[in-house]
């Protein structure tokens, strides 16, 4: 009797283990078709020769690390995170503590937000307008005395793309911050106040620190989202812009284009795996 | 209002509001009203000033882009191309843009509506990819979320750690095996290839994960003693109140899928499956440059008035997004 009670309670804790996966169960055999069978065959693939398909080892990997237009994108790309995103998640702090709980703070916030929305395709044609070598851009600063450029043909192509990282995430970090801001108790403020802090203290020794562990988040997330600005870039400047802006995008672009499926199913396993690396290092990092 | 005023008000509120006349009534009231008591900024502040001054003036330049394409597509084409010439007729001179418009015409849009039947197709397939995507995602991402917030299961850690990673990594990492299966299927230059991987894409699976997970237990267990079966706490429990992480997940796709840029341009070749997101006019004529921005601006609207009327769900997505697991 007792055996038979233990075994019903055991199959009924299996059954409902089952019923939890049954409501996962749709999503993952898509995940698993669309996904995980195709990267893993993508990772297969990194260890064949293109023409016969014949086991290479690690060939392909080499011929990818030595490509020059590799280094190139990786360069560009490593560039433009490492200046982009500290930058982009300074100002973003500076506008979420000013505009956190003041009065027209929502408002501005709204504006920021704004370039979120808008498709990279519309934008395109104001880019175009704006940095074109007889542009707006150029026509406003011949009335102050400054030489123009060729915007997006010049080296300023990247600086360009920077602005324009900035322009569309500056919002998206905003809101991030404020939540981290939300989430500090006002007693510590009030506390701080008696005592005699004022507002630079308070920042300091106050919001610093409690917004660590938002950091992590938004330095994850601005990473990923930095990848997005191949977007404008190639709507504006097509598939081969001025070096200063070729990313990595472009370049599985144009292998996607030849076929080269050698050297993409390499460079993708390259990228993942260092992405996770960098996202695990964050984590740790943070974690300590 | 003066002093006396407020403290009428204020007696007024203690009585209705707070029943207490005491200290916390008052911070309440004072809450309310948004009097600042005591701080040093209280009143005019030139400092302050400037800085609102500062924001509100970088908040008009972030916007520059809106004003622009729709002042350009109400201009007539002798406008544009008094203003514009220097780029796109290659006069010599720089552009020059003023804010609004001398002339203001509807002209380009009748053209755009009325002449351009590749446009609407255009704008069509652009509905279809995105509310296809977004009606499966719906079905299939709230499932998926609801077993992940409140089932426990072997490997569910696992799992969960997977589908952080596949939202974590960008397009150019999958998209030769996004490829590959489509190829397998015959499902490249059709929109069902763009349609499915975005289906099955786990992003809204996390963010609806963060606000399943705030459904307390025990509401769930009442229900269950009430009778309720599975499927019954799913439909009547966690889709109503949910219904805000719903929302905003469906919002942030649109946004993502009504722009959608990689995936088309290189999955499909056939122009007539083109979605808006990447229809770049052509502006080497004026006469073409009205309908540009005209265009442009029927592609970024409904993207903007989602936006507008979403923006607080926008905001709960994006912060339930944070990854700290």
């Amino acid at each position: 009797m007792k055996v038979s009670g233990k075994r019903k309670s055991r199959n009924n804790n299996n059954r409902k283990n089952m019923r939890g996966f049954l409501w996962i169960l749709p999503s993952f055999l898509g995940v698993m078709v669309f996904y995980l069978l195709p990267y893993a065959d993508v990772v297969r693939r990194s260890f064949l020769g293109a023409v016969d398909n014949r086991f290479v080892g690690i060939e392909n990997y080499k011929t990818v690390l030595g490509n020059t237009a590799f280094q190139l994108a990786v360069k560009n790309t490593l560039l433009f995170t490492l200046l982009c995103i500290p930058v982009l998640i300074i100002v973003a702090l500076f506008c979420a503590v000013t505009l956190y709980k003041s009065k027209y703070g929502g408002l501005i916030k709204s504006a920021f937000l704004m370039p979120m929305a808008l498709p990279a395709v519309s934008v395109a044609l104001v880019w175009r307008l704006l940095f074109h070598s007889q542009g707006l851009l150029n026509h406003w600063l011949s009335n102050v005395d400054i030489a123009g450029n060729d915007w997006m043909n010049s080296g300023s192509a990247f600086w360009i793309l920077f602005v324009s990282y900035i322009w569309k995430n500056l919002g998206y970090d905003i809101v991030l911050w404020m939540a981290g801001l939300a989430g500090i108790s006002t007693n510590i403020y009030e506390a701080a106040r008696v005592d005699g802090a004022g507002e630079m203290q308070c920042f300091f020794y106050i919001t610093l620190p409690n917004l660590k562990s938002s950091l992590y988040t938004i330095t994850v997330l601005s990473f990923l989202n930095s990848f997005k600005v191949f977007r404008e870039a190639y709507l504006v400047a097509g598939d081969y812009p001025h070096e200063s802006i070729y990313m990595m995008q472009h370049l599985f672009n144009n292998w996607f284009r030849v076929f080269s499926f050698d050297k993409m199913a390499a460079a993708a396993v390259l990228e993942s795996v260092v992405l996770l690396a960098l996202i695990m290092l964050l984590q740790r990092a943070w974690d300590s | 209002m003066d002093i006396k005023t407020h403290m009428k008000k204020f007696n007024f509120y203690c009585a209705s509001v707070t029943k207490e006349r005491n200290m916390s009534g008052m911070r309440s009231y004072f809450k309310q009203h948004s009097i600042r008591v005591g701080r040093k900024w209280a009143g005019f502040h030139p400092g302050r000033m400037i800085l609102w001054l500062f924001f509100a003036a970088l908040a008009l330049l972030v916007l520059y882009p809106i004003v622009f394409l729709i002042s350009g597509s109400l201009m007539g084409n002798d406008e544009l191309a008094s203003y514009l010439g220097a780029v796109f007729l290659g006069k010599s001179g720089y552009a020059d843009f003023p804010p609004l418009p001398m002339f203001p015409t509807l002209q380009h849009y009748v053209e755009l509506f009325l002449d351009s039947p590749a446009f609407f197709v255009m704008f069509w397939n652009s509905v279809k990819i995105t509310f296809c995507v977004l009606i499966g995602q719906f079905i299939v991402g709230t499932m998926a979320a609801w077993g992940f917030a409140k089932y426990n299961f072997p490997g569910k850690k696992g799992f969960f750690l997977l589908y952080m990673i596949l939202m974590l990594l960008p397009f150019q990492v999958l998209m030769l095996s996004d490829y590959l299966v489509l190829d397998f299927f015959h499902l490249t230059d059709s929109l069902w290839g763009i349609i499915l991987p975005g289906v099955f894409s786990t992003f809204p699976v996390f963010i609806m994960y963060r606000f399943f997970s705030e459904i307390p237990d025990s509401l769930i267990e009442s229900a269950k003693l009430d009778g309720a079966k599975d499927w019954q706490l799913f439909l009547y429990l966690a889709l109503p109140i949910g219904s805000s992480g719903i929302i905003a997940c469906m919002v942030l796709g649109f946004l993502e899928y009504w722009s959608l840029i990689e995936q088309p341009m290189t999955f499909l070749k056939d122009k007539s499956l083109f979605p808006l997101s990447i229809f770049l006019p052509d502006i080497t004529s004026v006469n073409k440059s009205g309908m540009a921005f005209a265009a442009s601006v029927v592609t970024f609207l409904p993207a903007v008035l989602v936006f507008l009327g979403g923006q607080d769900y926008l905001e709960q997505g994006i912060m339930a997004g944070a990854v700290k697991e």
